[in-house]
């Protein structure tokens, strides 16, 4: 029984601390790191999966497929922007165009709570189908399931997602070395607030609406125009600052970035200076952060702003401390910036 | 972004900090009393542009880090009833009590909910009149007018099943506690602009008279303070102990005088426990007898309940200017922002929160 001698029975998160899962468990700040890192991650260890990457790569006969799942609970259903259906197809998506993958295949899981009105089901799957196409991929498997009125949140998704690696790069954070550039493709925090400003019903003089958005088509122009890419991620919950985090530990590097270089709209700058959030954690759905070879990165800025244009040039990885993000501030000092620990909280005053 | 950018602009920045060093010509101690201004301080840097002569100390103006752990705790109790609704502002779910903090009472079922302001919490009460909404009161002068608005608006619209959980502490009686403690160091204040919007500046007057110190009423933004430095250090150096107004886009010498009213029409001042500090008489709000059935400590009959600190955190000693976080032997050891010892770790205006979250590195590299 050597294999199982690894795994204990205990729970590895110790029941004093956290009898209970809180929210900020699935915020993409630390608990959910940690939750990761001490309790399923042991749990399933493997090599696939102890890369922690927005996918797994697997390999078959020089074949090399990228596969993923993601799950979504957003309330509410429908905002300015986009919809649960368009984010499920999407978040997918995206995730395996991390992993330098054509996306082709997705699997739709509905869980879907009694008395749900039939227009809004449909409402969504046409959402769904009108992403599907815009990403490129099918919809080729799929379940159902009801639960009892008051059990669900009207509809929550699980979509899973393969697609086909055509190359040869390592495309994961274990690939970022010193010196690498790092991009980010466009304007921060629309996503968070967008959600926000409905959950709350703060109004702007104009709605501000997600950046939900297939990223397929700036990653595979990247690539295609050889690019040395060597590790991307789209920006989800926890924001740009979790992020950086994750790829500077993954990596084994420091990464430094300017803040006066982070693309942030004005009326999302607007909304957080108001809520007391800081937009390096606020959600998004639709950008994502590319480490380049040093010498490559014009080219790639040059790419990226042709699909948007405040795409941009913010940093670079450096040598050690090993998983430092720091941030060059406005005023020309430094800090660290962390992972959040728990979900952001609003500040009093 | 307007009214922003130009405030964090690097160049202006640098002449601040440069005009600052010019007329430094020995150690100073300066006190910025708001934890918002310790905020943008840790996280712009502006304490590294500074020369080193010049030693920034964080007050106690956080209004979660001095929130008493019993008020918490009677949170806590409140929070868990089945028939109650409770509403607070982001920053105090996480607050660590005796043994829980509320985001945990939510998990194990309770109503607990965020919200921006009292009055969403007093238009929840009329949502559902079935339940017992209550608000979490906490903060300075800047909370007091919306908050005393919603208990005022309660009782103009009748709406009963709405109560305050009332924690309001008032910043001039902490500043003299401070200043008339034996061991103080603090030579000159940067006193908190937001405060000082409601209730003006007249109150620091007699301070700055009786105690010889400067006070420089100071904005939030990056060159507010440092131009709030500059003016605090001048005064300093010419040996003027004034009340100067560098908020003056926001802050006139008579405040708010509408908002003034309301908050004496509803509370009145009361003396207050300052978590980490103790007991400081006149410094805190309560609700005035003809406001009392809006008390949720009378409401649930908590008034009575008393509780120890943890023993391990000094945070009162950071509060009070004495220590700085790092100094602290469980500072991101045995206390971080995931497992607070004290709520000076938990708020992102808490000094220890600030240093761990901007300047761990640093701080480990001195140390």
């Amino acid at each position: 029984m050597d294999t199982v001698s690894d795994f204990t029975l205990c729970c590895p998160i110790p029941i004093s601390q956290y009898p209970q899962v809180l929210l900020a468990h699935g915020s993409g700040g630390k608990l959910m790191h940690h939750l990761i890192e001490k309790m399923i991650g042991p749990a399933f260890s493997n090599p696939l999966l102890d890369a922690r990457h927005d996918g797994a790569v697997l390999q078959f006969d020089g074949l090399r497929l990228a596969f993923t799942t993601d799950s979504y609970v957003v309330r509410p259903l429908f905002f300015p922007g986009g919809d649960i259906g368009k984010l499920a197809v999407n978040g997918t998506v995206n995730d395996l165009a991390m992993c330098g993958a054509r996306p082709v295949f997705l699997s739709l899981g509905l869980i879907l709570e009694e008395g749900l009105p039939m227009d809004i089901l449909w409402q969504v799957i046409r959402s769904m189908k009108l992403a599907a196409d815009a990403a490129g991929v099918q919809i080729v498997t799929g379940d159902t399931k009801v639960v009892d009125r008051g059990k669900g949140d009207g509809i929550f998704i699980n979509t899973a997602g393969i697609g086909v690696i055509a190359h040869e790069r390592v495309i994961a954070p274990q690939s970022v070395r010193p010196g690498d550039a790092l991009l980010l493709s466009g304007d921060i925090g629309r996503h968070g607030i967008a959600i926000m400003a409905v959950r709350e019903g703060i109004e702007f003089e104009s709605a501000i609406e997600s950046d939900s958005a297939p990223l397929v088509e700036p990653v595979s122009r990247l690539l295609d125009e050889g690019v040395e890419v060597r590790c991307l991620r789209d920006l989800t919950r926890g924001g740009l600052a979790s992020a950086l985090v994750e790829i500077a530990e993954a990596a084994g590097v420091r990464v430094n970035i300017d803040e006066a270089s982070i693309p942030v709209r004005g009326d999302v700058q607007g909304a957080c200076e108001m809520l007391g959030l800081d937009p390096l954690y606020v959600a998004n759905e639709g950008r994502f952060v590319a480490f380049v070879a040093r010498q490559d990165a014009q080219r790639a800025l040059a790419i990226l702003q042709a699909f948007e244009p405040q795409a941009s040039l913010i940093g670079e990885a450096l040598d050690g401390p090993a998983g430092r993000v720091t941030m060059t501030s406005r005023i020309g000092a430094s800090r660290i910036v962390d992972m959040l620990s728990g979900e952001q909280l609003p500040r009093i005053c | 972004m307007k009214f922003i950018d130009e405030y964090r602009d690097a160049a202006a920045a640098r002449q601040f900090a440069d005009a600052i060093a010019r007329i430094t010509t020995r150690p100073w101690t300066i006190m910025e009393v708001c934890g918002g201004q310790t905020h943008a301080i840790i996280k712009f840097g502006v304490d590294e542009l500074l020369p080193k002569d010049i030693t920034l100390l964080h007050g106690p103006g956080c209004p979660v880090c001095v929130t008493p752990v019993e008020l918490i705790d009677k949170a806590l109790e409140i929070a868990a009833r089945p028939d109650v609704i409770f509403t607070s502002f982001g920053d105090m779910l996480r607050v660590p009590g005796t043994k829980t903090d509320l985001l945990a009472v939510k998990a194990a079922g309770g109503d607990v909910r965020m919200v921006y302001s009292p009055l969403d919490a007093l238009a929840l009460a009329q949502r559902h009149p079935d339940k017992q909404v209550v608000f979490f009161a906490v903060g300075f002068e800047t909370t007091a007018p919306a908050n005393a608005m919603a208990v005022y608006q309660a009782q103009r619209l009748g709406v009963e099943n709405f109560s305050l959980l009332v924690s309001h502490v008032l910043v001039p009686p902490a500043i003299e506690a401070i200043l008339s403690a034996p061991g103080n160091r603090v030579q000159g204040f940067l006193a908190a602009g937001h405060v000082c919007a409601v209730v003006g500046f007249a109150e620091y007057e007699p301070l700055a008279r009786k105690y010889r110190v400067p006070f420089v009423v100071t904005g939030f933004e990056p060159l507010d303070i440092l131009q709030g430095i500059y003016m605090t250090v001048k005064q300093l150096e010419e040996g003027r102990a004034e009340v100067e107004n560098q908020y003056a886009r926001a802050v006139q010498r008579e405040g708010n005088r509408p908002a003034q009213q309301l908050i004496a029409e509803v509370f009145e001042i009361v003396p207050r426990k300052w978590r980490g500090i103790g007991d400081i008489p006149q410094s805190g709000l309560g609700l005035r007898a003809a406001y009392a059935r809006y008390d949720a400590e009378k409401r649930f009959g908590l008034a009575s309940m008393m509780v120890e600190e943890p023993t391990e955190c000094m945070s009162g000693l950071v509060l009070q200017g004495v220590k700085k976080p790092h100094e602290c032997p469980a500072f991101g050891t045995r206390c971080t922002p995931e497992h607070p010892l004290g709520a000076t770790m938990v708020s992102s205006e808490g000094a220890c929160a600030a240093y761990y979250r901007y300047r761990r590195v640093q701080v480990a590299q001195e140390a």
